[in-house]
């Protein structure tokens, strides 16, 4: 008889404490030593707004197979302490069977979390960490929590030793003392929570955020300048670039508003460099007029929305899908523009890299919809294919006896594809005047009607012309039940399918990375064979469900899963939409 | 001295202003055109940014690289511009409302930031372009249809605004003074850092109290100074009509600036590697 295989697939944890606590810290060691191991890991964070001595929770999930969510609730929870734990302790549910492991001199366990199923576990960190000099209760939990689920001493004090490379021996030191003791603890409980073994891998695992992401995408595009304004949860994108722009011969300036931060970029590129800014709702709603100005003037730029929960201040440290109207349709006037979205942490470098490929190309604005549940989430994932989107601008390059001979450069010629070739300042005979003035193709103020009008057709066959090729989403699946979504849910959604799968119930994802120009054959291609499609977006008034019944005919039966942050929609809560829907 | 490299009409376009006869933005062109035939920089490596307003219409009537942006922002598409592009030579045209009022917030940052560039305000104490309000130079009583009686409002102070802000240069000059103009943009431009040079530049139209100017003006008696305290003294003390070149700073110009090498960016995605 063959013995079954009893270790998880799939193993959550958190562990919580105040802000400095290094409850975060702790996360991301095991986080990292797992990615080393093979396995695979998503971890996100959840933070008050105090910015020190708040509350502050490290949320990780390990996999022996890509994961591109949390789960909703977790198999062990780890309490440094319990204080301001009422502010959070609700996100973080305790699955039947999980493990509590706290201090009782930290407080009893709240009532929240408490079950008959949960087991919990006494560890007297606090009397732990006086027994191991320099010692902290986060490295204790690190061990505990590495025993439980089969890390070894080994892979952890490669990652403690090169996080703690800069603070000396007898810190690394420490950090071992408090693992062992962890580990010591936790062999005592008969809990068991073990991975299966990692897959085997050829190329090292990546362990990358979903801010950084965007920010290697815009390089792998060619962007050579950004400018910054901060703000949460995109302030990381910049925070990423402004070192490794300068790294590479770029630049990232600092600008006093969001205001300034859209023209210093719309700037640069007039200049003739790529160039992008990241920025959250509010910042957008700031940048508005300008981005129609780099439209009607036809300058290259990307511009990143981290979103988070609006209106106006709204929650900056929570997710939301609600910028999708701002994005599409905030403009004044008629603005031919792209908007595109990525679908996970990983997919952030595509979608970013493209993006800055089409600005370039089409000279016109893209804004890429990121938000906040990827853009601080860290992802262990496999080293991402290479693509070969790269900045590639169509430029004026008069030859000299042109020059010479005085020949006018119509900077906005007209011509079939829209896209007239640019000149880039230093350039003899290319002298022009950018202007988001109504202009005619020599680029000088007009208001005749044949000049609006040309312009405007002129822009507007930039966009229409453009192949986006098989970049507008993903079909997965023939069902003739389909999720559709958009950005960020597809992680959720395919999770959702791959368990409904598991029960016997076979669901079609369908998910846009293309949001503007709305792919209208590619989505109506991807839905043939169609009943019953459920639509899903983290908006209370169904942006996307909107968008989607403004671009095509949906001919099916349609339902609408939708609503506000800051509770992230999750696989479980899709999945009880489609079984609710096939027992209707 | 060699002969010039380039004539005045170089730097023209063959587009015709729409401002009104008598305004004196159109002498500030020409002190730009011979300020450049003076500078010999190519048309071509010459780049001319501005905003909203009568006066931000001037790059469209330069031959050199023009960009018309929207209204107050042009300090920041030109900071973008330089810091992408530092072998340009970058100057800002504004005007009292486009650059004070709406861009107030990017002037003191410009003056902070000290990226090398001439910023040129056409100061005419007025909207022109919307047919006459109150801007941030007007006098408190200047009776207006917007603000009958006047907005009561102190005026707004340029040169010790910019100073107190960390401008490098600070010059004040008068539009029909072509001369003099002329020379303080030379030496704008050739100041490293940030060079602010307010120019004031009567509208005829909405406020012809202001044809008086060229009786009221008159040169500073004393050569500039690179001390900051000094120089605030004696903007504060001045009538307002007093010009030339009031301050020469010491600052450094503000570092970053992208280059045309591209490094590796190996070593960054090898960063993520676990």
């Amino acid at each position: 008889m063959t013995q079954t295989d009893q270790r998880l697939e799939n193993v959550s944890f958190a562990i919580v404490g105040t802000g400095g606590a290094g409850a975060i810290t702790a996360g991301s060691i095991l986080q990292e030593a797992a990615g080393r191991a093979g396995w695979y890991g998503y971890l996100t964070r959840s933070v008050g707004p105090q910015i020190r001595g708040g509350e502050a929770a490290a949320l990780v999930r390990l996999a022996t197979r890509p994961v591109e969510c949390m789960t909703k609730e977790f198999d062990i929870l780890v309490a440094l302490d319990w204080k301001n734990a009422d502010r959070f302790i609700t996100e973080m549910p305790v699955s039947a069977n999980g493990l509590v492991v706290a201090d009782p001199q930290a407080g009893a366990v709240p009532s929240a979390i408490t079950s008959a199923q949960i087991a919990t576990r006494e560890c007297a960190l606090g009397d732990l960490v006086k027994e191991i000099p320099g010692g902290r209760a986060s490295m204790i939990a690190v061990g505990i929590v590495a025993q439980l689920i089969g890390l070894s001493l080994d892979s952890l004090m490669e990652v403690v030793a090169e996080k703690l490379a800069s603070k000396g021996a007898a810190v690394i030191a420490s950090g071992r003392a408090g693992i062992e003791a962890g580990m010591a603890q936790a062999k005592e409980y008969d809990n068991d929570f073990a991975l299966k073994p990692a897959p085997e891998k050829s190329d090292p695992r990546w362990l990358i955020s979903g801010n950084e992401a965007v920010g290697l995408g815009a390089l792998k595009g060619g962007v050579r300048f950004a400018a910054a304004y901060p703000i949460t949860p995109a302030t990381e994108v910049l925070e990423y670039l402004a070192p490794s722009l300068a790294s590479i011969g770029g630049a990232l300036v600092q600008a006093e508003d969001e205001l300034s931060s859209i023209n210093m970029i719309i700037g640069a590129s007039y200049g003739g460099r790529p160039s992008i800014t990241a920025t959250s709702g509010p910042g957008l709603a700031l940048m508005m007029e300008s981005l129609g100005l780099a439209a009607a003037a036809e300058v290259p730029i990307v511009v990143v929305d981290v979103m988070r929960c609006g209106p106006s201040t709204g929650i900056a440290t929570k997710s939301e899908q609600s910028d999708l109207n701002i994005a599409v349709y905030g403009f004044h006037g008629d603005v031919p523009h792209v908007v595109v979205a990525p679908l996970g942490v990983g997919d952030c470098i595509f979608t970013t890299q493209w993006a800055v490929h089409m600005a370039e190309h089409l000279q016109t604005p893209v804004i890429v919809l990121s938000d906040q549940s990827i853009g601080q989430a860290r992802a262990l994932i496999e080293r991402p294919a290479d693509v070969a989107f790269i900045a590639n601008r169509k430029t004026y390059q008069p030859a000299p006896e042109q020059v010479e001979a005085g020949q006018k450069y119509d900077r906005y010629a007209l011509c079939a594809d829209g896209i007239s070739p640019m000149a880039i300042p230093g350039v003899p005979g290319g002298q022009y005047t950018a202007d988001g003035l109504a202009h005619s193709v020599r680029g000088l103020p007009s208001s005749k009607p044949s000049d609006q009008k040309d312009q405007m057709d002129k822009r507007h066959a930039k966009i229409e012309g453009f192949n986006f090729g098989n970049h507008w989403g993903l079909s997965e699946g023939d069902a003739d039940t389909v999720i559709v979504t958009w950005g960020s849910l597809t992680g959720p959604a395919r999770e959702a399918i791959a368990t409904l799968k598991d029960e016997g119930t076979d669901v079609r994802l369908v998910t846009l990375r293309q949001i503007s120009p709305f792919p209208t054959k590619a989505l109506e291609n991807a839905l043939q064979g169609a009943r019953r499609v459920l639509v899903v977006e983290q908006s209370h008034s169904g942006q996307f469900y909107r968008h989607l019944r403004a671009h095509t005919t949906m001919p099916f039966e349609i339902r609408q899963l939708n609503r506000e942050g800051p509770y992230l929609i999750g696989p479980d809560e899709i999945r009880a939409h489609i079984r609710d829907w096939k027992c209707s | 001295m060699n002969a010039p490299k380039f004539k005045a009409s170089d730097y023209k376009s063959d587009v015709d202003p729409i401002w009104c006869p008598g305004c004196g933005d159109f002498h500030v062109l020409m002190s730009i055109s011979k300020a450049l035939v003076e500078l010999g920089r190519p048309p071509q490596d010459v780049a001319v940014v501005s905003g909203i307003g009568c006066s931000s219409r001037i790059p469209a009537y330069t031959n050199c690289y023009g960009f018309h942006g929207v209204h107050g922002r042009s300090l920041a598409v030109a900071a973008g511009l330089k810091v992408s592009r530092p072998d340009l030579t970058v100057m800002v045209m504004s005007g009292d409302g486009d650059g004070f009022s709406i861009g107030g917030n990017h002037f003191l940052h410009a003056c902070r930031r000290n990226v090398d560039m001439t910023y040129v305000v056409m100061d005419n104490r007025v909207y022109g372009m919307t047919k006459g309000q109150p801007s941030p130079t007007t006098e408190p009583d200047w009776d207006s249809a917007l603000s009958p009686g006047g907005t009561g409002l102190s005026p707004f102070h340029p040169l010790v605004i910019a100073l107190a802000s960390g401008a490098n240069f600070v010059a004040r000059e008068f539009s029909g003074n072509i001369k003099a103009t002329t020379k303080t943009l030379v030496e704008a431009v050739n100041h490293p850092g940030f060079s602010f040079v307010e120019i004031l530049s009567p509208c005829v139209t909405f406020r012809p109290d202001e044809k008086e100017w060229k009786n009221t003006v008159h040169s500073a008696s004393v050569e500039g100074t690179d001390d900051p305290a000094r120089a605030a003294r004696r903007i504060m003390t001045d009538d307002g009509m007093n010009t030339g070149i009031l301050y020469r700073g010491k600052r450094k110009p503000y570092g970053a600036k992208v280059s045309d090498e591209i490094g590796d960016l190996a070593p960054l995605e090898a960063a993520f590697e676990v």
